[in-house]
């Protein structure tokens, strides 16, 4: 196939999604518009993990931290002067926060940036480490972050949190920053700089001996991500419409976490499908924590049952499949084409969206 | 601060930085044996709290017989998940069975919130720990010198086991060089769950006493301790068990210290631990007493 026929199934997809979002819109329930909200911030989350872990191979567990700094940067833009007098009742906010004003764009952007930053600043001493330290170092920043956060009362407004922050993120900002996320990712990993990074991952010293400035890379692409899991947190802030310092615990980078590694590490595919799959099955399963009436006959609900069976999976993924939905193959259009019947070569091209 | 509060700070950093000396032994060995961060550890240790209020309580088991078999139960249980969550990945990426014990520490955790409710219980204390000896203006609770005194004693025991028994050796060959071991001779698995045993009982006697001294357990309670644990091993150097007992004591100073001196820290308190660990991997990554090891191709 050519470039502009892709291009043209690209665009019709992201019609097609349009369309879809369009009628969802207008003719689900508002349960299943949270859910699909919940859909598209996960995918941003596994996405922007799978670039650090799966395709780099720096293994961080420091996906809330920076999913607490966009959700906290966000709200603070987003809340009206006049919220933020009623909110912070313990010795009111900082001149600046009160006076920190944007539109819900900016204010999702600058989450973002500013996760970048941390992520930028904690890359360069953290990023010399290996694997697991690394892992638990960045485990280490996300908690910083939530102490800091519970402490922080003139910004953070403490453990009490923000509440009422306005609910602007729509399926139309969630499923656009997620095809946001997905092209930029997509383009990167396409890239030069995309083959490097793999190269790292796969091996680190060979790489270094080929001449690449391996820290160069491993920063750039920590910080990209840190700048997507920021946008996924500004995002989920504005979803829910209350943060708190609680919300951001090691559950939730470990939700991201189970995500990335039951579609694959290493498939930007896996971790949509898995996105999808998984935020289904997490709302699906909070039934079994709800008491179930058969007739007059109550059986209380179990809390905890959810998470129960959740990293249940995890270990029986982990144990007998451990490559995951899709191991390392790629959605494109090629395959679906010779599929169809419709010539070009199977698995003459990797990673569909951008191609 | 006058000399005699001062005292009592220093006791009380002993004890914590001892409970914390006791978990970090377990990961210490697992770690210098498999290169694993068993995060499954600090579930160990809230399940070994658990065994003997549940002992106590529901069995109504004396409280001596309660905690020895807290301490055989957890020790099986710390083999059991190595047999089915660990031993299988062996060949593995190492991160894969990091995530495994990540996905065990959740699914303990949420077990336990699931059948013991995560509502906080208050636990039983034998009466001669709830008689505090009064020197001057100093007040000793048993437990404060208890705790100690019985790291230490746990410390040399297993140097014992470490440096001079066969498995011992077995545990210093496997840490060394895994496939060369199976080679020798060595029964790999069994020193293995050797090892998980030994680190998991611990584990529990270290829970069971930081019920003793802060009395209320609930399913959470293992996660930051274990934390701070896992950190006081790397600070110490990772894999060796003076390391962790300095590594941990010294964190348990740095902690009740700060804030004995700058009040106004007491809310950073969690966070202290895991600055000290940037900073020890930043400056010297194979902490006080770690050996140095090289990246091959």
């Amino acid at each position: 196939m050519n470039r502009g026929t892709l291009t043209i199934l690209n665009v019709l997809a992201v019609a097609a999604l349009g369309l879809f979002i369009w009628w969802a819109q207008g003719s689900l329930d508002g349960y299943k518009i949270q859910i699909l909200n919940l859909i598209a911030v996960n995918i941003i989350l596994a996405l922007s993990l799978n670039l650090i872990y799966g395709f780099t191979g720096m293994f961080s567990l420091g996906h809330a931290g920076f999913m607490a700094i966009g959700a906290y940067v966000c709200s603070i833009l987003i809340l009206t002067p006049d919220q933020k007098d009623t909110l912070f009742i313990i010795g009111g906010a900082a001149q600046w926060v009160q006076d920190a004003q944007a539109p819900f764009v900016v204010a999702t952007l600058a989450g973002g940036l500013v996760a970048a930053l941390f992520g930028f600043i904690i890359g360069f001493p953290l990023l010399r480490l290996g694997d697991d330290y690394l892992g638990i170092a960045t485990l280490g920043f996300a908690e910083i972050v939530r102490v800091a956060a519970t402490n922080m009362t003139s910004v953070t407004n403490g453990a009490l949190g923000f509440k009422g922050i306005p609910a602007y993120a729509n399926l139309w900002w969630n499923f656009g920053w997620c095809v946001v996320t997905l092209y930029v990712i997509v383009r990167l990993l396409k890239s030069n700089t995309g083959n490097v990074l793999k190269a790292i991952r796969d091996d680190e010293t060979a790489a270094k001996a080929m001449g690449v400035n391996v820290f160069r890379m491993k920063l750039l692409s920590f910080t990209v991500g840190s700048f997507f899991a920021g946008i996924g947190g500004a995002l989920l802030a504005s979803l829910l419409t209350t943060i708190d310092p609680k919300m951001f615990l090691f559950t939730l980078t470990f939700n991201v976490l189970m995500i990335v590694v039951t579609g694959g590490l290493g498939s930007l595919t896996g971790s949509v499908l898995a996105g999808i799959g998984i935020t289904v099955l997490l709302e699906w399963l909070r039934v079994v924590e709800n008491p179930v009436f058969i007739g007059d006959f109550e059986l209380a609900g179990i809390p905890g049952m959810r998470m129960v069976v959740f990293s249940l999976a995890l270990i029986v993924v982990i144990l007998f499949r451990r490559e995951g939905l899709m191991g390392m193959r790629e959605f494109s259009w090629q395959a679906v084409g010779s599929k169809l019947g419709l010539g070009g070569k199977p698995g003459s091209g990797k990673g569909g969206l951008a191609q | 601060m006058t000399p005699e509060m001062f005292i009592q700070h220093a006791l009380n950093s002993l004890t914590l930085g001892s409970l914390y000396a006791l978990i970090a032994i377990g990961y210490t060995m697992v770690y210098g044996i498999l290169r694993l961060i068993n995060f499954a550890h600090s579930e160990i240790f809230m399940l070994g709290a658990y065994f003997v209020f549940w002992g106590v309580s529901l069995f109504s088991l004396p409280w001596p017989l309660a905690v020895a078999a807290s301490i055989v139960f957890t020790a099986g249980l710390g083999i059991m998940v190595d047999r089915i969550a660990y031993r299988p990945l062996r060949d593995a990426p190492r991160i894969s069975a990091l995530i495994s014990s990540i996905g065990v520490s959740f699914f303990l955790q949420n077990v336990a919130i699931v059948f013991f409710q995560a509502i906080p219980r208050g636990v039983y204390r034998p009466e001669w720990m709830e008689q505090p000896w009064i020197v001057g203006a100093v007040r000793i609770l048993p437990i404060t010198l208890f705790v100690p005194v019985l790291s230490v004693l746990f410390m040399l025991g297993l140097l014992y086991i470490v440096y001079r028994t066969k498995t011992g050796l077995g545990m210093r060959a496997i840490s060394k060089d895994i496939e060369t071991s199976y080679l020798m001779g060595v029964n790999v698995n069994r020193v293995i769950a050797i090892t998980f045993g030994i680190g998991s009982g611990l584990a529990a006697a270290s829970g069971i006493m930081w019920a003793l001294r802060y009395p209320q357990i609930q399913p959470m309670m293992g996660t930051i301790p274990g934390f701070k644990a896992f950190i006081a091993a790397v600070f110490g150097g990772i894999g060796s068990i003076q390391g962790a007992v300095v590594g941990g004591v010294v964190l348990g100073f740095i902690e009740i210290m700060t804030v004995a001196f700058f009040p106004d820290l007491a809310g950073y308190r969690d966070a202290f631990a895991f600055i000290l660990l940037i900073g020890v991997l930043l400056f010297k990554p194979t902490g006080l007493f770690g050996a140095r090891v090289e990246d091959k191709v």
